[in-house]
C-alpha cells in the first residue's frame, strides 16, 4: 500500500476524526478495488443522502458531530423526503423528521442541497476527462458515458469518505486503459422510428444491462442520433437490470469516436445481434400488471429533465387526466424552477399533474397504499417498484403515458413493436 | 457428503448456517428487505426466500448503489446473513460490512471463491466459514 504523507496523517488523526474514519474505511476499501494508491478527485456525488433508516442516519450524523466538511464541489442526490411537500403525501411524520435530520448532517458538511439523481442536468456539470467520485448508479453510467468524466460505481457511505478527504483508490474506471469497450451490440431490423421512440432506449438498457452484468457494452451506430434523455434512460436501465457503469455508443458518446478506438484494436469478448424478438421479450420484462385496472401514472426516474417537461407539457395541453389516475412527476427543485419560468408547470397542473422535488416514490414512503398499479416511462421505476413498493406496473412511452391517464385505463400503441 | 473449498477473506470472520446460493447477482436495494431478511426482487430466483442467519451466496450485487445503505440497516435489524460468498469481488458488499464494524462492531464475513468453486454450491446445504476462508459445504 503506498499512502502519501497527507493520507497517513489523515490516517492518524492529524485533521479530524471525521477524516480519519473517511481515511480509515477507504483504507481498508484500498485492496478491495485492487489498487495500490488512492488519486485526487474535484468533484463529488452523495448517494448517501437517501435515509434508509437509523444506520444510515446514525452514519451522517457521526460524520457531522466529528466536523466532517467535503474538500471538493459535491452535490447531494436524492433524500427519503420532498422537505416541503411531504405532508401532501403518506410519509410517516417520523419517517420525514429522520430524513430531514440526515438531509442536515450532510448539509453541515457543505454539500450543496441539489437532492437529485439527475445533477448532471443542474448547473455545474462535470468535464471530459475529470477525475470524479459519484453515486447513485444511473448518474454514474451518464457521467462517465455520455460526459466522459471518470468515476467508478461508488457505494453508498463511501462516497462521502471520498468527498471528504478528496481521494479515491486509483483503479477502475478511473484509469484509461479500464474504459475501453468489452461487448458489443449489434441492432438488427429495427425500424427507424422505433429509435425516435422514448420507450426504446429503456428497453434496450434493460436488455443490455442484464446481458452485459459488469462489462462494458459498445453498441453499434444506430441510424439516429439519441438526445440527452434517451441516453439517460437507457444507462438507467443498464445500471438497474446490471452493473453497468459505463457504455460507449458509436457515434455519439465522447469515448467511441469509431469502432476500432473503443476496442483499442483488440476484438470484442463477444458480439451478440440484437433482434426484434429480444427487443419485445425485454419489454414484457418490465410490465408486470396485466389488466387495464391503472391508479397512478409516475414519470421522471432519473429525474424529469427540462426538456422532458416541455414536451409533456406539449402533450398535455387543454386536455385532463381522468379522476381516477393519479399523474405525478418527479424531479429537481432546480429543474421544476426553469420548468416553471419557462411556463411547461401551467399545462401540466392544470392537466392534473402534480410534481414531487428532492425524493422519488422509490425513495420516500410517499405513495397511499391505494396505489396498486404504476405506469411509467422509466425502466428504473418499472424494475424496482414491484419489489420496493409491491405494486403491479406497466411500461410504456411518455405518449402512451399520457393518453391513458386521459383514457384511465391502460392504452399502449405497440403497433412500433409488432414489425 | 461434505467438501471444503478453499475462499479469499475479504472481511474476515466466523459463520455457519443453511447456504442460499444462486448465480444471479442481487441488488439490496429494491431487493432486500431490511424488514424481514427476505429476498423480495420478484425477478430473482432467490424471491420469497429469507436469508436472515443464512450463508448468502451470490455472484455479486448488482444495481443499485444504496445496496450497502440496505445492508446496513439489515445488520442493525438482525436480518441480515450470517455471512456472504461471492464469485467476484465486490466493492459494495464488503463495504458494508466494513460500516457495519465501524458503527456496530458487527463485520459481516465476505468471502470470494473462483468461479468453479462457486459453482459447487447450493441452496439446502450447510455450510461453515472458517476465517481463514475455508468454507465446509455439507450436503443435508
Amino acid at each position: 500500500m503506498n499512502l502519501t504523507l497527507s493520507d497517513q496523517a489523515d490516517l492518524h488523526g492529524e485533521r479530524g476524526k471525521a477524516r480519519q474514519m473517511a481515511m480509515r474505511i477507504l483504507v481498508r476499501m484500498l485492496p478491495v478495488f485492487g489498487a495500490e494508491k488512492f488519486l485526487d478527485i474535484t468533484a463529488a456525488h452523495i448517494d448517501s443522502s437517501l435515509f434508509q433508516g437509523d444506520a444510515t442516519l446514525k452514519y451522517a450524523q457521526r460524520l457531522s458531530e466529528w466536523g466532517a466538511k467535503v474538500v471538493v464541489p459535491t452535490t447531494l442526490n436524492v433524500s427519503g423526503v420532498d422537505e416541503h411537500g411531504w405532508k401532501r403525501w403518506s410519509v410517516p411524520e417520523d419517517w420525514a423528521e429522520k430524513a430531514r435530520r440526515q438531509m442536515a448532517a450532510y448539509q453541515s458538511m457543505g454539500c450543496r442541497p441539489t437532492w437529485t439523481c439527475a445533477p448532471y442536468q443542474e448547473s455545474e456539470r462535470p468535464v471530459f476527462g475529470q477525475q470524479i467520485a459519484w453515486g447513485e448508479s444511473s448518474a454514474v453510467v451518464f457521467v462517465n458515458s455520455v460526459l466522459g468524466a471518470r468515476t467508478a460505481r461508488y457505494p453508498d457511505l463511501l462516497d462521502i469518505c471520498a468527498a471528504i478527504t478528496g481521494r479515491v483508490p486509483a483503479a477502475g474506471l478511473h484509469l484509461e486503459e479500464n474504459r475501453r469497450g468489452q461487448v458489443l451490440y449489434r441492432l438488427k431490423g429495427v425500424p427507424h422510428t422505433l429509435l425516435e421512440d422514448d420507450s426504446f432506449y429503456g428497453v434496450l438498457g434493460h436488455l443490455i444491462g442484464t446481458d452485459a452484468g459488469t462489462f462494458i457494452p459498445v453498441i453499434e451506430r444506430l441510424e439516429a442520433f439519441p438526445g440527452e434523455d434517451h441516453l439517460k434512460a437507457l444507462g438507467a436501465a443498464m445500471a438497474s437490470a446490471g452493473a453497468v457503469a459505463l457504455y460507449h455508443l458509436i457515434g455519439v458518446t465522447p469515448e467511441a469516436p469509431a469502432m476500432e478506438s473503443v476496442f483499442r484494436g483488440a476484438p470484442p469478448l463477444r458480439t451478440v445481434t440484437i433482434t426484434m424478438e429480444m427487443l419485445r421479450a425485454a419489454r414484457k420484462e418490465l410490465t408486470t400488471a396485466d389488466n387495464e385496472q391503472l391508479d397512478m401514472i409516475v414519470l421522471g426516474s432519473p429525474h424529469f429533465s427540462l426538456n422532458e417537461f416541455a414536451a409533456l407539457s406539449k402533450l398535455v395541453q387543454g386536455k385532463c387526466r381522468h379522476e381516477r389516475v393519479q399523474f405525478l412527476i418527479t424531479a429537481s427543485r432546480a429543474v421544476r424552477a426553469l420548468a416553471d419560468r419557462a411556463g411547461y408547470l401551467e399545462a401540466i397542473r392544470r392537466f392534473g399533474g402534480r410534481v414531487t422535488v428532492d425524493t422519488c416514490i422509490l425513495t420516500s414512503p410517499m405513495l397511499p397504499s391505494s396505489i396498486h398499479v404504476l405506469m411509467t416511462n422509466s425502466a428504473k421505476y418499472a424494475y424496482y417498484a414491484p419489489g420496493l413498493l409491491g405494486t403491479r406496473v406497466v411500461y410504456g412511452s411518455m405518449e402512451d403515458c399520457v393518453g391513458s391517464a386521459i383514457s384511465g385505463g391502460v392504452t399502449i400503441d405497440s403497433a412500433q413493436w409488432s414489425i | 457428503m461434505e467438501h471444503i473449498i478453499h475462499g479469499t477473506v475479504l472481511v474476515e470472520g466466523a459463520a455457519s448456517g443453511p447456504l442460499l446460493a444462486s448465480d444471479t447477482p442481487l441488488s439490496f436495494w429494491g431487493g432486500y428487505s431490511q424488514f424481514t431478511g427476505e429476498v423480495i426482487d420478484r425477478r430473482h430466483p432467490l424471491s420469497g426466500e429469507i436469508a436472515t442467519d443464512c450463508i448468502l451466496a451470490i455472484p455479486a450485487s448488482r444495481g443499485s448503489s444504496t445496496t450497502t445503505a440496505v445492508l446496513l440497516e439489515a445488520v442493525r435489524r438482525g436480518t441480515a446473513p450470517a455471512a456472504l460468498i461471492t464469485s467476484q469481488t465486490d466493492t459494495f458488499l464488503v463495504l458494508a460490512s466494513i460500516v457495519a464494524d465501524e458503527l456496530y462492531q458487527k463485520p459481516i464475513p465476505v468471502v470470494v471463491l473462483d468461479i468453479e468453486a462457486f459453482a459447487l454450491l447450493s441452496s439446502g446445504q450447510y455450510a461453515v466459514l472458517n476465517p481463514d476462508g475455508n468454507v465446509i459445504v455439507r450436503d443435508r
